[in-house]
């Protein structure tokens, strides 16, 4: 095994685990901190593919912002242990299949994608994730989609703004 | 197995010795930090300040940390015990981090190996500093919740706040200067910056350096901006229930921090560990570099002072002033300044 592969194996063992238990733990502040855990570990991913803007601005984004609002506003609304309700026994049996038939047509897209059927992670190679590369795709192949979206997430805030005004 | 693992061992033992040597540096200074801090408030109110042990006083920082440690340790019974250590931890971890992209020299040549004294110059270097200050508001608001105390979490979430709101401003007056260097690598910024006929950022940049300069206040709970421990409305802030070294890690690791941003100031806005008016290239490599981190050090005091000058002149902000500061002025000037950087660049390239 080389080392790559060592890392490989232990980011993913740290990530899986991350993300069980952001589902067992019983308290929700745990949940949150265990969740910025899975953020770490996919950061650290992205770093293997040589991604490292990704990886930074996957911390910045999700585990710098938007847990802490998830922290926030779980802080505030005080949830404590007893809070937690008990779902009853068709409830966790009709969740467990729900979720199953997701992971099984999430599974059988991944493996019969002709896009990426055939094809291996590059790992420590390739330079497309760079931030001058990624900036230059960006801003000539994909600059009409990018604007759009950025107006998405500018009529977000607005929309944001309108609610939490008072009168 | 170490057969199978290819690591360069002489670049990784370098690399470990290198980050020792930063590390505890960092601490040292630090350390002498909260002791400077003491002069400087004495001198400021026209006292003598800490002058009892040993001549004129240069061991209070020891005395401070052996009471610091030797104090009872108290953890709340109503607490969560496990995130009330995490915690202090994760202060002084994300404060630590910081320092692994700042270039603190030029190269040095140490037995026909080229060491250059930086841990990583990595391609996206200013975006880590910002992910490793994001990631640091977990300590204050996770100690603050963990507390389970009201005023801590007001302090905290205080605090939490604060610093978002301030890094959203950071950020932008950032994006001004990396439109003029073109790159977030800060070794390359400060070799730009050191290039003959080439003027340090802060001529290009002044406004960002401004609106860096208050954010950063902000981003290390400085005065005029340390709501998250306005000890007159919160008694004492988000490490009120916290004790011995638990507390003496929050307080050290709001110096570390101040370290840190100092140093990235330098970087950025004062060319890093160039000295002005000298040509580098000239020297030899080891006495080049030597120089190069005392002129850094140098500039770090300096700005580690204008910390500790603005705390004892400057009073307190209060809270919607704070928050009318960060949101009504620094970002809109920030985005000004963006604008105007991309207006004169592209008019320059015409």
């Amino acid at each position: 095994m080389s080392a790559t592969q060592i890392i490989f194996w232990f980011l993913s063992a740290l990530a899986l685990v991350s993300a069980l238990m952001v589902l067992f733990s019983k308290n929700p502040v745990h949940s949150v901190l265990w969740l910025i855990a899975v953020f770490f570990a996919i950061s650290g991913h992205y770093i293997l593919l040589n991604a490292q803007f990704l990886a930074i601005v996957n911390l910045i984004v999700y585990a710098g912002a938007i847990m802490v609002l998830f922290l926030f506003v779980i802080m505030l609304m005080n949830l404590n242990k007893d809070m937690e309700s008990q779902k009853n026994l068709w409830m966790k049996l009709a969740g467990t299949i729900s979720g199953g038939c997701l992971l099984m047509i999430l599974v059988s897209l991944v493996r019969q994608s002709p896009e990426i059927a055939g094809k291996i992670a590059e790992v420590k190679t390739g330079d497309i994730g760079l931030i001058g590369n990624l900036g230059k795709v960006l801003f000539n192949e994909y600059v009409v989609p990018f604007e759009i979206s950025s107006v998405l997430f500018l009529s977000a805030m607005i929309g944001a703004i309108v609610i939490g005004k008072k009168d | 197995m170490t057969t199978l693992l290819a690591i360069d061992w002489a670049l990784f033992t370098e690399k470990l010795i290198l980050i020792a040597v930063i590390i505890f540096a960092s601490l040292g200074i630090a350390l002498y930090m909260t002791f400077a801090e003491r002069k400087v408030a004495g001198i400021l109110q026209d006292r003598p300040g800490p002058n009892r042990a040993g001549p004129f006083g240069i061991f209070q920082p020891f005395a401070d940390g052996l009471k610091l440690i030797m104090k009872e340790e108290i953890i709340p019974n109503t607490s969560n015990k496990a995130l009330f250590v995490l915690g202090p931890g994760l202060a002084m971890l994300a404060a630590l981090m910081t320092c692994a992209v700042v270039p603190w020299g030029n190269k040095l040549e140490i037995a026909g190996r080229t060491i250059a004294l930086q841990i990583a110059d990595i391609n996206v270097g200013v975006l880590y500093v910002f992910a490793v200050t994001s990631v640091g508001v977990y300590g204050i608001m996770i100690g603050g919740w963990a507390s389970n105390n009201k005023f801590s979490l007001l302090a905290a979430l205080r605090g939490a706040s604060q610093a978002i709101s301030y890094e959203l401003a950071m950020g932008l007056s950032m994006i001004a200067v990396l439109m003029t260097t073109g790159t977030l690598q800060l070794g390359e910024i400060v070799k730009q910056q050191m290039a003959p006929g080439h003027l340090w950022n802060i001529a290009y940049q002044p406004l960002a350096f401004l609106i860096f300069l208050i954010c950063a206040f902000a981003e290390c709970n400085r005065t005029p901006f340390d709501l998250p421990e306005a000890e007159s409305e919160l008694n004492s802030g988000y490490h009120q229930e916290y004790s011995s070294m638990k507390l003496g890690f929050y307080l050290f690791s709001e110096y570390i921090n101040m370290f840190i941003s100092s140093a990235i100031m330098a970087t950025l806005f004062f060319g890093g560990y160039d000295v002005p008016f000298l040509n580098e290239s000239l020297l030899s490599p080891n006495v080049a570099a030597l120089v190069g981190i005392i002129a850094l050090m140098a500039k770090i005091v300096f700005f580690i002072f204008l910390f500790m000058w603005v705390r004892w002149t400057v009073p307190r902000f209060r809270y919607d002033q704070l928050m009318n500061l960060g949101w009504k002025k620094l970002v809109p000037l920030a985005l000004a300044n963006m604008l105007i950087t991309g207006a004169v660049i592209l008019w320059l390239q015409k």
